[in-house]
């Protein structure tokens, strides 16, 4: 039996071949060094992100989050879900807080539900959770900081927040507009956090980065210059969509704005893992566009 | 989906407050707006919305329909949530704007050109064909959105990223693995169903 036990939801993006495997894979070590068991949905689908909502209105929109709550709820009762996207866990809270605001809403998803047999098992009580979250508050630092062995000394990283791991629900209770955690735990890692990084909660354009992309490259270019400005040797983030917009872009942004942005950005998985003293390809690192040549060095150590 | 508009108008007359909170979802808090404009100043992409969540709420007390529902402005929308966290009347503004582009989307009035919106819909339909997202399907759905010849451009100038995704075996460059679906998309469609007609019968788009 592990320390802890969680129902998971790993979400799209998350799959084998998708935009961030490399953020699975580092979960996935970090879990196994902190004793955390990850139970995946059975069939789990996907959340419809914000973006959804032109094609699937409110109810659409619902039900699909309402099947995941009552997949978990059937095959992994009592345990909490927690998810390791933003859009994902955002998506089912969501949901789960508008169904119980409203009779109407409860009533017409049950109906919804019975297509798929599932009104039964929907209870709607299970904790909905982001996987930082569930870090912070049911491990803590102290125990974050257990298994370190090779701490990220002299490493300086901006923590990227990002939109959605941050509003609305927030995370420990922090505050909207300076959260502070993902600084500590680059702390808990040995890492330098850079404490004035002004764009931490600044919006990466978010799924307007692909179809409004030069509008979105204004923010990209705010995001990645501050922690340039600041000697940032990398950007670290707890959102799969912030790590993609906020990385990939990186060149055509420099062709546009004549910067010469090389900017690794990693997720906080990779860092533990590698404070962990894995390697490279446990943490997933062997998955970034741009390398992340610190970290590299010292998981080869 | 005309005729649903103009049962809509009227049916409302010259109440558009009044549509709205009984078509928009969390339509009904508009009201509740006392024109502070600290939402105003909160989106990522201000200077490309022509009228500013606020200005929005206020040309719907004044009831200038067409001009709200035809506006690109909601679909100028992130979901970044600085509005929510920071409206002290604690509006869902987030969800007023995606509730007032899906419903002009769906009354067929939305503004035409706007590439989130053809996006969005985009999206919906390869996330509900198996239930999970096929990110190869989206991206070249996105590029070839304008026809052949502006998605073969587009691909061009997105090579060297698709290449870097690939190249870290971070996109399935046959969509084979990834995406494949969930084993329950026949309960998928079946709820979706079900879910669109409950939905649409609650708010009479089929009138
Ligand atoms: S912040 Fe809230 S109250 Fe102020 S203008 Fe915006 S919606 Fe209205
Ligand atoms: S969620 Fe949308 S409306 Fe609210 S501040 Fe962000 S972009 Fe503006």
């Amino acid at each position: 039996m592990a320390k802890y036990t969680y129902s998971f939801y790993p979400g799209c993006s998350s799959e084998k071949k998708a935009s961030a495997s490399n953020m699975m894979t580092s979960v996935e070590t970090m879990c196994s060094k902190l004793d955390i068991q990850l139970n995946e949905i059975p069939d789990w689908n996907c959340c419809s992100a914000s973006i959804g909502y032109c094609g699937g209105g409110e109810l659409p929109r619902l039900a699909m989050n309402a099947r995941n709550i009552a997949l978990s709820e059937q095959h992994n009762p009592e345990q909490d879900i927690v998810a390791t996207c933003a859009a994902c866990w955002l998506g089912t809270r969501e949901c789960q807080e508008r169904i119980r605001q409203s009779e109407t809403i409860l009533t017409d998803t049950l109906e919804v539900l019975k297509e798929a047999g599932l009104e039964r098992h929907f209870k709607n009580e299970v904790k909905v959770r982001h996987m930082v979250e569930s870090l912070i508050e049911d491990i803590g630092y102290e125990e974050m900081a257990a298994p370190v062995v090779k701490p990220l000394e002299g490493v300086k990283v901006a923590g990227y927040v990002g939109c959605q791991t941050n509003r609305p629900f927030g995370i420990d209770g922090e505050s909207f507009e300076n959260p502070k955690y993902l600084d500590k735990i680059v702390e808990t890692v040995g890492g330098e956090p850079i404490e004035d990084y002004d764009k931490k909660v600044t919006c990466c354009g978010g799924a307007l980065a692909f179809s409004e992309p030069e509008k979105s490259f204004a923010q990209i270019k705010d995001i990645v210059e501050s922690a340039h400005d600041r000697g940032a040797d990398l950007i670290v983030t707890p959102c799969p969509v912030c790590q993609m917009n906020v990385e990939i872009y990186q060149q055509q942004i420099n062709h546009q704005y004549g910067t010469s942005f090389n900017m690794p950005v990693t997720y906080y998985s990779q860092l533990m893992s590698v404070a962990y003293g894995s390697s490279a390809k446990e943490a997933g690192l062997n998955g970034q566009i741009i390398r992340a040549k610190k970290l590299e060095d010292i998981a080869g150590k | 989906m005309g005729s649903t508009n103009t049962a809509k108008v009227d049916r409302y007359k010259n109440n558009f407050l009044k549509e709205v909170e009984e078509n928009v979802e969390e339509g009904d808090w508009v009201r509740m707006c006392m024109q502070c404009g600290v939402c105003a100043g909160s989106c990522p992409l201000g200077p490309h919305w022509d009228h500013p969540p606020q200005e929005i709420f206020m040309m719907i007390r004044a009831g200038k329909r067409d001009e709200v529902l035809a506006s690109d402005s909601m679909w100028m929308c992130t979901s970044c949530y600085n509005c929510i966290v920071r409206c002290p009347r604690e509006l869902p503004i987030t969800h007023i704007m995606h509730g007032l582009a899906n419903y002009a989307h769906r009354l067929g009035v939305a503004h035409q050109e706007n590439p989130t919106r053809r996006f969005a819909q985009m999206f919906w339909n390869n996330v509900t064909k198996t239930g999970r997202a096929n990110e190869l399907k989206i991206s070249l759905g996105l590029y070839f959105m304008d026809g052949f010849m502006n998605g073969i451009k587009k691909s061009l100038a997105m090579k060297k990223i698709g290449i870097g995704m690939f190249m870290t075996g971070r996109l399935d460059p046959f969509g084979l693995v990834q995406g494949r679906g969930c084993k329950g998309s026949g309960d998928i469609d079946k709820m979706l169903k079900k879910a669109f007609e409950i939905e649409d019968h609650r708010k009479g788009y089929n009138s």
